[in-house]
C-alpha cells in the first residue's frame, strides 16, 4: 500500500565558507505530508533549490518513486515530477488564472508549432483537454469565478492557491511547497490546511517548508528539524516534539 | 449576446469594404504617392507582427530585426536581378538570359536563411538578460548592415553602398505586378497600377500573418512563450524548456522578416545598406511597444501610426519649412516625431496605445 | 615598429575617451540597472555646445590664449550636460522606475533620438570643422607621433579619473554613491535619498561625457549632430568588457577596446589578406562584445550591480 515517493540521502551543500547542509536525508511516502522545519538559514531553502535543480550538491543520492532521480537542468525536474511553488509567488502575471494553470499542462502535452500554427484534430483536441483540466484543478482550489483574471488582481491568498493548482497541473509524483502559509491570516491558513489536506486524500504526497510551527504539527504526517544544516530531528510531529535537542535548539530557545 | 455578434460581423464587413476599396479610392487621386504609403505601411505590419512574436509573446528585446529583413531583400535582390551575371562570369555562363529565380522560390529559401540566421545568432545570445540581448542584437544588426555596405571588394557580391537595382517584380501565376492591367467587364474597364497590385498582395499576407499571430497566441506554444515573458524562473520549475522555446520565438520571427524582405525587394525593385539601419530596427521595436506589447490590434496600429503619420505630416508640413527657414524639413519632422512619441507614450501609457484589454480589475475587497 | 607605437599611442587615446564615457554608462547601469542609449548624445551634445562657445569668442575676438577659451568651452560645455541630463533623469527615466522593464529602454532609445534630432535643428545636420585650440606641433616620440591635443587628452583623462577617484572614495557623496549602488534598499534605510544620490551619478556621467566629447571634437576635428551614438555605444561595450557597474573596470575596458580598434583597424588588412580593410573597425567592438558575453559575462573585473532582490 505504501509506495517510497522520494529517497534522499547524504545531501551537502557547501557555498564558499558555509556548509548549508551536511548530510541530510528524508524519506517520504506516498500520500504523505512531510514537512521540513527549522529556523531561519538552517539550510531548508537550500534543500529545496538543490532537489528541484537549482542548485547543484556536492554529494547526495536521490530516488523519485524508485528510480534514480539526478536533476541537472531546472526544466527537467518538472517533468521527471516534482512541482514546486515558491515563498515569493511567482506567478505570470499578466496571464489569467486559467491561463497559469494551462501553463502547468505544457510539460504533459506535445502539440508544436505545427499544430498551432494549422489547427490539427489532435492539438485541437489536445488544447481542450488542457482547458477542461485547468477550470477543473481552479475549482479543486476553490477559485474557478476567478478563471478569466488576470493573476495579479487575484489577493494573496487566491495567488498561493493558483500556484498550487498550477503545480498540481504538471501532474507530480510530489509537490513541493515553499513556505505557502507565509504572509496568511489566520482564516487563510485554515483554508490552506483544509487544501493540503484535500490533497492528501487524494493520495498526492507533499513536501513542505513552513515557519509556522502550529501548521506543520497538526498537518504533517512527518517532519524533519535542520539546524545549521544538520539534520537534528526526523519522525512524527509528537516525537519530534518531545525530542530535546530539537527543543534545546529551535522550539525552546526563543521559537515561535 | 446576438446583437454584439450582429455588432462585429457589420464592422467587420465594413472593414473589409473599407480595405478592399482603399486602393482604388487612393488610385483616383491620380498620383502613386498615397497608394506606395500605404504599401510600405502594410510591410511594416508584417515587420511589427513578426517582431511581436519575439519581443511581445517571448519577451525578447531584438534591436537588430531589420537584419532578418535585409537577409532576405538581399537575397531575392541577387537572385532576381542583373546583377550577379554583370559581376560574375560563372553566373553569365550558367544562365545567359540572367538570374530571374521564382520569387515564391526566394520566399521559401528567404524563410529558411533568415530562420537559420535567426537561430545561430540565438543559440549563444538568448540566455542573456534583456539590457545585453538588446545590445548584442544591435550589433548583430549593425554588422550586418557593414558587411552589406562593404562587401563590394575584394569580390563585389553586394555592390556596396550602390546597392542592387533592376529587381524582377513579383510574378503570380504568370501575371506581372510589375505592369498595369486592365480588367474589362462590357463597357466598363479599370486600369490597375502596379502600386494596387502590390497593396492587394501585401493585404493577403497580412492578413495571413495576423491569422498566424493569433493562432500562436491560442496555442500552448503562445502561453509558453508568455510564461518565459512573465517568469522566466516560474517557467522553467513548471517543465518548459525555456532555451529551446525562445529559440523557437527568435526563429519564427526571423523567418517572418526574411520572407517580408523578399517582397520589399521586389516591390521597391531596389535595395541598399540605407533601408536597413540601426533607426529601421528600432522603429520596428517602437511600433511594437508603443502600439501595445503582444496585442496584435494594438501592434498593428502602432505600425501604421509610425509609418504612416510622418508621411501624411510630410505633405502637411511645408508651412513649417518656410516658418523655420528650412530647418524643421519633412525627415527632421518625421525623426522627431518617432522620437517624442517613445518617450511621451512611454511616460503617459507605458503599456502602449492599445494593450490588451484587462480582464478583472482589482477585486474589490 | 613605428606602426605599433603609433596605433598604440592612438589607441591609448581613443580609449581614455571611451573610459571617460564609460564611466558614465557604468556608474548609472550599476545604480539603477538602465542601460542610457542617450548618454552618447551627451557627449555629441557637449561637443556642439563647445562648438558654439568657441565659434562664438573667436567671432568676438576675445583675446584669451587658445587654451582657455577651450577650457572655458569645457567648463560651459559641463554645466550644460549636467543640466540637460539631470532634466532627462527627472523627466523621463524618473516616473518609469518601476515599469515593465522595456519601458525605460524604449524611452532612453527615443530619448537618444530626440537628441540627435534637436540637434540637428539646432546645429543643422551639416558636420563643422572644429578648431584647433591648441599648437598643432606634431611631437616626435620614438618613430611615432603624437599632437600636444593628444598628450592633453591623456593628461586630464588622468587628472579626471583621480578626481573621480576621490569623489567616489573620500567624499560623502562617493559614499553614498556606492553604498546606493550595492543596496539601494539598505542604503535608503540609513537615510540616503536614492533620488539624490542618482540625480549626482547622472550628473557627474554627463560632465565625463562632456569632456570627453570636446576631446572627440579635438581629436578629430570635426563635430555633428550624430557624431555621439557609436562612441556611446562603443562605450557601453567597453564598461560591459571590464565589468558593468565596475568603475575601475569601465576604465581597463575603455582603453582596452581603444587599443583593439586602433591596432586592429590598422592590421586588420594584413591579416585578412586584404579581404577586410579598416571600415569594418566598427564590428570589432560587437564582436569583442559576443566574446565576452558568451565567455565571461560578468567582465573583466567583474560587475558590480546593485542587490535589488
Amino acid at each position: 500500500m505504501s509506495e517510497t515517493i522520494l529517497k534522499v540521502a547524504n545531501v551537502s551543500k557547501r557555498f564558499g565558507g558555509l556548509q548549508a547542509l551536511s548530510d541530510v536525508g528524508i524519506t517520504i511516502e506516498r500520500g504523505q505530508v512531510y514537512g521540513l522545519i527549522g529556523p531561519n538559514g538552517a539550510g531548508k531553502t537550500t534543500f529545496f533549490n538543490v532537489l528541484t535543480g537549482l542548485y547543484t550538491p556536492d554529494s547526495g543520492s536521490f530516488e523519485l518513486a524508485g528510480k534514480p532521480y539526478t536533476p541537472t537542468a531546472v526544466h527537467e525536474v518538472a517533468k521527471a515530477g516534482i512541482a514546486r511553488t515558491f515563498q515569493n509567488i511567482r506567478l505570470f502575471p499578466e496571464m489569467t488564472a486559467l491561463e497559469n494553470v494551462m501553463v502547468g499542462r505544457h510539460v504533459r502535452t506535445r502539440s508544436g508549432l505545427i499544430g498551432a500554427v494549422l489547427r490539427t484534430g489532435s492539438f485541437k483536441q489536445e488544447e481542450a483537454e488542457i482547458k477542461a483540466r485547468a477550470m477543473e484543478l481552479l475549482e479543486y482550489v476553490g477559485i474557478a469565478k476567478f478563471a478569466d483574471y488576470k493573476s495579479r488582481t487575484l489577493s494573496y491568498g487566491d495567488q498561493r492557491r493558483l500556484e498550487i493548482a498550477r503545480a498540481l497541473a504538471t501532474d507530480p509524483k510530489l509537490i513541493a511547497l515553499d513556505e505557502p502559509a507565509a504572509g496568511m491570516n489566520a482564516t487563510e491558513k485554515v483554508q490552506l490546511r483544509e487544501l493540503i489536506d484535500q490533497i492528501r486524500k487524494d493520495n498526492r504526497t507533499i513536501l513542505l517548508i513552513e515557519h509556522d510551527v502550529k501548521l506543520v504539527m497538526g498537518l504533517c504526517d512527518r517532519v524533519t528539524v535542520l539546524d545549521y544544516g544538520k539534520q537534528l530531528s526526523s519522525g512524527t510531529p509528537a516525537e519530534v516534539q518531545k525530542d530535546p535537542k530539537v527543543i534545546e535548539a529551535y522550539l525552546g530557545t526563543g521559537g515561535h | 449576446m446576438t446583437q454584439n455578434k450582429t455588432g462585429k460581423l457589420i464592422v467587420f464587413i465594413i472593414a473589409a469594404i473599407g480595405l478592399l476599396a482603399l486602393p482604388i479610392l487612393l488610385q483616383a487621386t491620380g498620383s502613386n504617392s498615397w497608394a506606395r504609403i500605404v504599401d510600405i505601411a502594410l510591410l511594416y505590419v508584417l515587420l511589427a507582427l513578426g517582431l511581436n512574436i519575439v519581443v511581445g509573446y517571448a519577451g525578447l528585446l531584438d534591436l537588430g530585426y531589420i537584419a532578418f529583413f535585409a537577409v532576405g531583400a538581399y537575397m531575392y535582390g541577387l537572385l532576381a536581378s542583373p546583377h550577379l551575371a554583370e559581376n560574375f562570369a560563372a553566373i553569365q555562363a550558367m544562365f545567359p538570359n540572367g538570374l530571374h529565380v521564382n520569387i515564391w522560390l526566394v520566399m521559401i529559401a528567404a524563410a529558411f536563411v533568415a530562420g537559420i540566421v535567426g537561430m545561430i545568432l540565438g543559440a549563444p545570445t538568448l540566455k542573456l538578460r534583456g539590457d545585453y540581448l538588446a545590445i548584442i542584437t544591435l550589433g548583430f544588426g549593425e554588422i550586418i548592415r557593414i558587411f552589406l555596405l562593404n562587401l563590394d571588394r575584394p569580390v563585389n557580391i553586394t555592390n556596396g553602398p550602390k546597392g542592387i537595382s533592376q529587381i524582377d517584380p513579383l510574378t503570380v501565376f504568370g501575371f506581372n505586378m510589375g505592369q498595369r492591367h486592365t480588367l474589362s467587364i462590357g463597357d466598363w474597364s479599370y486600369t490597375f497600377q502596379p502600386v494596387t497590385l502590390y497593396y492587394y498582395l501585401f493585404l493577403f499576407f497580412v492578413i495571413l500573418a495576423v491569422i498566424l499571430s493569433y493562432r500562436l497566441q491560442d496555442s500552448r506554444i503562445g502561453r509558453a512563450w508568455m510564461a518565459i515573458r512573465e517568469d522566466e524562473i516560474a517557467a522553467k520549475a513548471m517543465g518548459l524548456n525555456t532555451r529551446n522555446l525562445k529559440l523557437l520565438a527568435f526563429g519564427m520571427g526571423a523567418t517572418f522578416g526574411g520572407m517580408s524582405g523578399v517582397l520589399f525587394a521586389s516591390f521597391q525593385r531596389f535595395v541598399s545598406p540605407e533601408s536597413f539601419s540601426l533607426m529601421e530596427s528600432v522603429m520596428v521595436v517602437a511600433m511594437v511597444v508603443l502600439g501595445g506589447i503582444g496585442h496584435i490590434p494594438g501592434v498593428i496600429l502602432g505600425a501604421l501610426v509610425l509609418a504612416g503619420l510622418p508621411e501624411v505630416l510630410r505633405h502637411v508640413a511645408h508651412p513649417l519649412v518656410e516658418l523655420t527657414g528650412g530647418r524643421l524639413g519633412p525627415e527632421i519632422l518625421r525623426q522627431l516625431l518617432i522620437a517624442l512619441a517613445m518617450v511621451v507614450v512611454m511616460l503617459i501609457r507605458p503599456k502602449g496605445l492599445w494593450p490588451a484589454p484587462e480582464h478583472g480589475k482589482s477585486l474589490a475587497k | 615598429m613605428d606602426v605599433l607605437l603609433q596605433q598604440i599611442i592612438n589607441g591609448l587615446v581613443l580609449g581614455s575617451m571611451y573610459a571617460l564615457v564609460a564611466l558614465g554608462y557604468t556608474m548609472v547601469y550599476g545604480i539603477i540597472g538602465l542601460i542610457n542609449f542617450a548618454h552618447g548624445d551627451v557627449l555629441m551634445v557637449g561637443a556642439l555646445t563647445s562648438w558654439t562657445i568657441i565659434s562664438m569668442m573667436m567671432e568676438a575676438s576675445v583675446g584669451l590664449p587658445g587654451w582657455l577659451i577651450l577650457l572655458l568651452a569645457t567648463i560651459i560645455a559641463m554645466v550644460v550636460c549636467a543640466a540637460l541630463n539631470f532634466t532627462i533623469e527627472k523627466l523621463a527615466y524618473r516616473p518609469l522606475r518601476n515599469s515593465p522593464r522595456l519601458a525605460p529602454l524604449i524611452t532612453a532609445i527615443g530619448m537618444s533620438l530626440l537628441l540627435q534630432t534637436f540637434a540637428m535643428i539646432i546645429w543643422e545636420p551639416n558636420p563643422k570643422a572644429y578648431p584647433s585650440m591648441l599648437s598643432r606641433e606634431p611631437i616626435e616620440v620614438g618613430g611615432a607621433v603624437i599632437s600636444v591635443t593628444q598628450i592633453v587628452i591623456l593628461a586630464v583623462t588622468a587628472m579626471t579619473l583621480a578626481g573621480l577617484m576621490y569623489l567616489v572614495n573620500k567624499t560623502n557623496l562617493g559614499r553614498a554613491m556606492r553604498a546606493t549602488a550595492e543596496n539601494p534598499r539598505v542604503a535608503a534605510l540609513m537615510g540616503i535619498k536614492p533620488d539624490v544620490v542618482i540625480s549626482a551619478t547622472f550628473i557627474i556621467g554627463a560632465m565625463l561625457a562632456a569632456i570627453a566629447g570636446v576631446m572627440w571634437a579635438s581629436n578629430y576635428g570635426t563635430v555633428q549632430h550624430a557624431m555621439g551614438f557609436m562612441p556611446g555605444l562603443k562605450a557601453f561595450v567597453a564598461a560591459v568588457m571590464g565589468g558593468i557597474g565596475n568603475l575601475a573596470g569601465a576604465v581597463v575596458g575603455g582603453i582596452a577596446l581603444g587599443l583593439i580598434e586602433s591596432l586592429g583597424a590598422g592590421y586588420l588588412g594584413q591579416l585578412t589578406g586584404g579581404v577586410l580593410g579598416s571600415q569594418y573597425v566598427d564590428i570589432f567592438a560587437f564582436i569583442v562584445l559576443a566574446l565576452v558575453l558568451t565567455l565571461r559575462p560578468s567582465g573583466l573585473l567583474g560587475e558590480r550591480v546593485a542587490d535589488r532582490a
